[in-house]
């Protein structure tokens, strides 16, 4: 399943693209020059151990977080991100971890809530599940019977699926995706990551965060390494091995790759 | 998926190369288009009346019981003081009686649905009630201005009331249960001051009086009755039909059409029953349903709509429900949670009014007493959760009809006050223990 990209590292314009991102939490400076590309079409994983600033970065993405120096460029032009309203207007959303779903909704309700059809006033119910059947019938979802079942009653893999077909429904370019598998069983995990290759297949730029290295291999085309808020290394996945990645994130370096050894110890 | 393609970005993509790349993209536009295998892909397939009523014994074993024991409750209390009383009962006269005792309570509780939605709670709503019919009562009485000026400024009180309400709880950060508390105790202070120390304010205007003591005529009340049933036939059936059409999620035909039976039937037949000559002296004809039932149906049929129909409706249960969701899908949670407030003592203020008309009069004690625990017990037992998120307004209704079958019951059978008391707190308290015990159920259904 390891899916061996073709495309050279270097081709062509990522749809999105940090820079040098620099973000300080009063004294402390959580990331340092940070650099983060992510291709249309290609899923771009983002593994770092706990306090690496993976979470601080995606904040930034997200337009949560301003960042204090560095470049943040889309589509190749630069642009200014100073709240989450301005990334949802590029096509950028995010899929955090504990979903951010309601439970006495139905699928239809959450993934309009807050942008809902309406016609002459009032909800527009019919476009609004017609637009929830084909998202999700474009996703390939088996998994889900009813579009009017309450999210109450829906499994862990379930309500993930539902929360990434939210984040899909709305045009959107690029999607992060927060460790998307972590409290889901063997055959859920499998149904998520089916759909996270999906997603890049549809053309959108995915970032996955996660912790877990199989997933990753599994997914991902090119895989970002955070070391204690820097970038260790960006690599594609095929031209590296496991124990590589595991190296980069313990200790920042591996081999040829990664910080230099000045760095990575300070 | 496992082959390797070329992922090129859309700045370099070139030109179509040859039969292999048109076949993969053919190849990828089929899947798109047939969904790839998921079922979602074709409309939605027609349920058969089975399926129907499997889903909703689904649900009721789920825990979302809804308002099925208060309808269960009040036909067990209908046939039982029917029984027990067959001469004062179920007569004309006690009906109409009853359903204006009712008005107050189901016009109260339709407003605490809202706040009980958001998972809070408003212990001021009786006493802002009372409030703001003394206001009405001096607007009309002292000043002598129109019932409309009199009306509208006790309606402006309970807005205002709910608003700082809304604001101490949304903007200041207090626990609902505080404010409310606090409001509770202050505007007593407030109604008691209005109407000056012993003394209670008349009410006389005729147009106010008739809310609770005047009737429609009957043949008004007919038409009335008639484009209630009707309406909400022709909305279901169109609805339904709407939804066939486009190949969506719906009901099996038989359980809408039995549905639809169902409210014309209970509509036509109070319509009778209210439409006969009540009166005990010959001499007099007294008939028609009095003017609080149509403008029930109306509050029902429009705060419905707000609910399920807007997407203010939609927000208030999504805030009800996680909040931090609907924080993050951009919907200003304060700004909710202070209108649900708005929204809850200005239904107060007209329970209020109600009452302050069906007894032509506004006493430093009205709104006070049991008239909150009434409201809250008729939202409950209608089937409104208490830990926000569930509930409807014709819950509302079904419970305040509970609460006022009991109440006008047990009046009938000479029991006295203490027996009313302690069993109106038991049905509250096995209300929310039903409430309590299916959310439990919900919780472990899911996930």
């Amino acid at each position: 399943m390891t899916e061996p990209a073709t495309a050279p590292p270097d081709a062509g314009t990522p749809l999105l693209s940090l820079r040098g991102i620099d973000k300080s939490f009063g004294a402390v400076q959580v990331l340092h020059g940070v650099d983060l590309d992510v291709r249309a079409g290609e899923v771009t994983a983002l593994v770092g151990d706990n306090g690496a600033g993976k979470s601080t970065l995606v904040k930034c993405v997200a337009g949560i977080y301003t960042t204090d120096a560095g470049e943040y460029l889309f589509e190749g032009r630069p642009v200014s991100v100073e709240s989450p309203r301005d990334t949802a207007q590029l096509g950028i959303e995010v899929v955090y971890q504990d979903l951010a779903l309601c439970d006495n909704l139905d699928i239809v309700q959450n993934m309009f809530l807050g942008r809902e059809k309406k016609k002459a006033g009032v909800l527009d119910e019919t476009t609004m599940e017609e637009l929830a059947r084909q998202t999700l019938a474009s996703l390939s979802v088996r998994t889900v019977r009813s579009v009017r079942q309450l999210v109450a009653s829906l499994s862990g893999g379930q309500r993930q699926t539902v929360a990434i077909a939210k984040a899909v429904l709305w045009n959107s370019r690029v999607v992060l995706l927060d460790e998307p598998t972590a409290a889901l069983g063997v055959a859920q995990t499998r149904q998520v990551l089916d759909l996270v290759r999906r997603l890049a297949d549809n053309g959108l730029g995915v970032v996955l965060i996660s912790h877990n290295l199989s997933d990753v291999f599994e997914v991902a085309d090119s895989i970002t390494a955070l070391y204690l808020g820097r970038s260790a290394a960006t690599v594609r996945t095929r031209d590296v091995t496991s124990s590589q990645v595991v190296e980069l994130i313990t200790t920042g370096r591996s081999g040829e790759l990664g910080l230099s050894p000045a760095t990575a110890q300070a | 998926m496992s082959t390797p393609t070329d992922r090129t970005t859309a700045d370099d993509r070139p030109a179509p190369r040859g039969d292999e790349e048109a076949e993969r993209e053919r190849i990828v536009e089929l899947a798109r288009a047939t969904g790839g295998g998921s079922t979602l892909s074709e409309p939605a397939p027609a349920p058969t009346f089975r399926d129907g009523v499997t889903a909703y014994l689904q649900r009721l074993r789920g825990g979302d019981i809804g308002s099925l024991p208060a309808l269960l409750g009040l036909a067990v209390l209908l046939v039982l003081f029917s029984a027990l009383r067959p001469d004062t009962f179920p007569t004309a006269l006690n009906v109409a009686n009853l359903l204006v005792q009712a008005s107050s309570i189901i016009v109260l509780a339709m407003g605490l649905t809202f706040v009980l939605l958001l998972g809070d709670i408003d212990l001021s709503a009786g006493v802002a009630g009372g409030a703001s019919a003394s206001v009405m009562a001096i607007v009309l009485g002292q000043a002598g201005l129109p019932w409309w000026v009199g009306v509208l400024a006790g309606l402006l009180a309970g807005l205002v009331i709910g608003t700082l309400i809304g604001l101490f709880v949304a903007r200041v950060g207090i626990p609902s249960f505080v404010v409310t508390l606090a409001f509770f105790l202050a505007l007593q202070g407030v109604t008691l001051q209005l109407i000056g120390q012993g003394g209670t304010i008349a009410v006389r205007d005729p147009v106010v009086v008739a809310i609770a003591n005047g009737n429609v005529p009957v043949a008004l009340g007919w038409v009335l009755a008639a484009v209630a049933a009707l309406g909400y036939a022709a909305l279901s059936l169109l609805r339904w039909a709407g939804q066939r059409r486009r190949g969506l999620t719906r009901d099996n035909l038989g359980l809408v059409l039995l549905r639809v039976v169902a409210v014309a039937a209970a509509v036509l037949v109070v319509t009778a029953v209210l439409s006969e000559n009540r009166a005990r002296v010959p001499s007099i004809q007294l008939a028609g349903m009095p003017w609080s039932v149509p403008l029930i149906v109306v509050l029902l049929v429009l705060l419905t709509a707000v609910l399920g129909r807007t997407s203010y409706g939609r927000h208030v249960y999504a805030v009800g429900g996680n909040a931090e969701a609907a924080r993050r899908a951009g919907i200003s949670v304060q700004a909710i949670r202070v209108s649900v407030f708005m929204i809850g003592s200005t239904l107060a203020a007209l329970s209020g009014i109600i009452e302050a008309s069906r007894l032509n009069s506004v006493a430093p004690g009205s709104g006070g007493g049991n008239t909150l625990l009434l409201g809250v017990g008729a939202a409950v037992i209608g089937g409104t959760s208490l830990f926000g998120g569930r509930g409807k307004v014709v819950n509302a209704v079904i419970g305040g009809l509970v609460i006022a079958v009991i109440a006008n019951g047990l009046g009938l059978l000479g029991q006295r006050a203490f027996v009313n008391f302690l069993v109106t707190g038991a049905v509250l308290l096995l209300a929310a223990a039903v409430d309590a015990v299916s959310r439990r159920r919900r919780t472990a259904a899911g996930r």
